[in-house]
């Protein structure tokens, strides 16, 4: 059983929706990456959720444009979100990693040979945005067979014939785009999302994640109602754009750096905190329920 | 009158590509995101009833005569020829079309088809600015909403179609994200249409893009080379030797191509942009320089570095300056069927002055990088042979660029 599969099912026994956070690697440098990537665990995330940078993310809504242009200025590729990701797991072997990205850097780095690289490196799945199931029927059972589930997106408009398709291919969980648009967008649904949600859940058997247009805790909480798991990331985002300039002034060089490192982290924290508290407070979990050690030994 | 449009039962070659999911070999395919799933099968399943129907067939073809001006004259160059020698160059003369280019026969296509499919907004991507006036202009003649999206840097550099655009109607909304160019303004169309996929409709100005995008649009253009097939017939009793066509996407080209894809002793050309040459890595060149991956929805050839970000491109001819090129011309590079060549901004501008000089017609400066290859060519061929050359736009949109070149101030 995979790492994304295990966690859903200690989740679920527990009557816990998953917390799902995603930061572009690399923005605004590695190291800070990685100090969020374990400070949002702690803060309560599930699984992360990292995006490889992509110099035209036609799906992306401004803030993760931005944060995918600060990230390939500070010189991020594939390769360095790995090494984040390999970095990551010295300290945290049993919290999922999905790779969030385009399909032609992946393809650069070797289309399959590059599922099969990240599962090396301690990376659990891919969501490939522009890669629909018609185009996937290779590639999905190749990188699958290295140890990577494949996620799909499934959106409002997708009819039955392609949730199943989609389902079909998918492994880990799939992910309900929650509105009509890019990341990012205004305009969240929950009556609809509930509905479409429940339509899915009647189709499969897999974990059922809600993302794009969640930006607040009380966002987070309609979503956690009906969803297995919320995924939360321009919001997350905005602060970490809005936590680099408020730090403009710093001087240059590693203490600049630094600087905005300990500008970001805190406001990102206290977001994931935020959010973790107000899914909870629908999932009935009291506060210190998340720090128990869940699938011990979990972890290859 | 043709029964359809989207394939000639004479072609062999022709009509075995693309396979029923828009791939031509390894090219092209469907590379989007989810969000626009429906939308783009919708358009698929609107193009096939369409491209069947004769009534749909009349009213383009209607259109093509009487709102574009078509057929455009096939003109023999007889001055320009005889200044370098060996083969005659007969130039296809799109520069007359309605609104200057060829751009005009796929907007009128496209939005009659989103008329058909009870769309009420029209938006487009546009680089020079050629195919979003030619989008306003269909826009307006059969008033629809019209939004055009341009890179930053463009909007500062094409300021008259800027005007033209707004003039006809047309709100035209500034890209400021990547390299604010051409392929950050498809970008940013493509997220305009994925959160109005509901009366919107999105007219890709070049034969890229999701099926059926790279199909249609040379669909529509095809009527180029149909044009020039049966013209050549007449007017000189046998087919060329060869065509010649610039390629940025590569809608121009294709559409002079089609018609001769089964006639292999037709050779054809197409025409990429050098820039300052393809050793400066300043240039537009992804069939010459570049390598296979996925970008706006097709595979196909891309400019791009060795983490598959995708390069910006570089040209005198903001028509060319494009990272990627339709998904057909991939194919028939592969195939062999078409060969692919690199014309420098300097060797295009000086086919510019020769051509305005010696024939009175001042070409684009994309239709000029053509016409610099048939220079080359012609010397090499026999006396007596032909060339076409798609003289695919007029240059007066392009003054300002030529007087900056020469130093002067307009």
């Amino acid at each position: 059983m995979s790492r994304i599969a295990r966690r859903f099912e200690s989740l679920a026994e527990r009557g816990r929706t998953a917390l799902i956070p995603f930061v572009t690697a690399g923005d605004p440098d590695a190291s800070t990456t990685l100090t969020l990537m374990h400070e949002m665990v702690d803060a309560g995330a599930d699984i992360l959720e990292l995006g490889i940078p992509f110099s035209d993310p036609m799906a992306d809504g401004p803030v993760i444009q931005r944060a995918g242009e600060r990230a390939l200025a500070a010189g991020m590729h594939f390769e360095g979100v790995l090494d984040i990701v390999r970095a990551f797991r010295k300290r945290d072997r049993q919290t999922p990693v999905v790779l969030m990205g385009y399909l032609n850097p992946l393809e650069a780095a070797g289309g399959v040979e590059s599922g099969v690289r990240a599962a090396a490196a301690g990376a659990d799945g891919f969501i490939v945005v522009d890669l629909p199931p018609e185009e996937a029927q290779d590639f999905a059972p190749a990188v699958n067979e290295a140890g990577i589930d494949t996620i799909f997106l499934l959106s409002p408009t997708s009819n039955d014939e392609r949730i199943a398709r989609i389902c079909a291919l998918a492994r880990g969980f799939v992910y309900y785009v929650s509105l009509r648009g890019i990341t990012g967008a205004a305009g969240l649904d929950a009556e609809e999302v509930a509905q479409r949600v429940a339509h899915i859940k009647a189709m499969t058997d897999l974990p059922v994640g809600v993302g794009f247009g969640i930006r607040s805790p009380e966002d987070a909480a309609k979503v956690a109602r009906v969803a297995d798991a919320v995924v939360v990331g321009s919001a997350i985002v905005s602060r970490i754009e809005e936590a680099i300039a408020g730090q403009s002034d710093a001087s240059r060089g590693g203490d600049r750096s630094r600087a905005i490192g300990d500008a970001v982290v805190p406001v990102v924290v206290d977001f994931v905190a935020d959010l973790r508290a107000a899914i909870d407070k629908i999932d009935g979990v009291s506060a210190d329920a998340h720090a128990s050690t869940d699938e011990s030994g979990g972890g290859s | 009158m043709q029964e359809r449009l989207n394939v000639n039962p004479e072609d062999r070659l022709a009509g075995r590509y693309p396979d029923e999911r828009g791939h031509f070999g390894p090219y092209g395919g469907t590379f989007i995101a989810e969000t626009l799933a429906r939308p783009v099968a919708e358009l698929r399943a609107a193009w096939e009833r369409y491209a069947d129907d004769p009534e749909f067939v009349a009213e383009f073809e209607d259109e093509l005569r009487h709102y574009v001006g078509r057929p455009s004259p096939l003109y023999h160059a007889r001055r320009w020829s005889k200044t370098f020698g060996g083969a005659e160059v007969w130039f296809k003369r799109e520069d007359l079309n309605h609104t200057g280019a060829h751009k005009i026969n796929n907007t009128v296509g496209q939005a009659l088809l989103a008329k058909r499919m009870g769309k009420t907004r029209i938006i487009a991507e546009t680089g020079a600015g050629q195919h979003g006036v030619a989008t306003a202009t269909v826009a307006a003649r059969l008033g629809l909403e019209c939004v055009v999206y341009m890179g930053a840097e463009d909007i500062e550099r094409q300021a008259p179609n800027v005007f033209r655009m707004k003039l006809l109607g047309a709100q035209v909304v500034p890209v400021e994200s990547g390299s604010r160019t051409l392929k950050d303004a498809l970008n940013e169309a493509m997220r305009d249409w994925v959160s109005h996929v509901d009366d919107t409709y999105y007219i890709i100005g070049t034969v890229a893009g999701p099926h059926p995008y790279p199909t249609m649009v040379r669909d529509f253009n095809a009527v180029i080379g149909r044009e020039v097939r049966s013209q050549m017939l007449d007017q000189a009793g046998r087919l060329p030797d060869a065509c010649i066509a610039c390629v940025g996407g590569g809608s121009n080209a294709i559409g002079l191509f089609h018609a001769f894809l089964d006639d292999e002793q037709v050779r054809l050309y197409g025409v990429e942009a050098g820039g300052s040459g393809i050793d400066s890595g300043r240039h537009a060149a992804p069939l010459t320089a570049g390598r296979p991956g996925v970008l706006h929805g097709n595979r196909t050839y891309l400019m791009q570095n060795d983490d598959g970000q995708i390069s910006p491109a570089h040209s005198v001819s903001a028509g060319l300056d494009y990272p990627g090129v339709g998904p057909e011309h991939a194919w028939l590079k592969d195939s062999g069927r078409a060969d692919y060549v690199v014309i420098t901004d300097d060797e295009a501008l000086a086919a510019f002055h020769r051509c305005v000089r010696t024939e009175g017609i001042i070409p684009a400066l994309e239709s000029s990088h053509a016409l610099a290859f048939a220079a080359q060519l012609a010397p090499r061929m026999q006396t007596g042979d032909i060339i076409v050359v798609n003289l695919s736009g007029r240059g007066d949109k392009d003054m300002k660029t030529v007087a900056a070149v020469e130093g002067i101030g307009l």
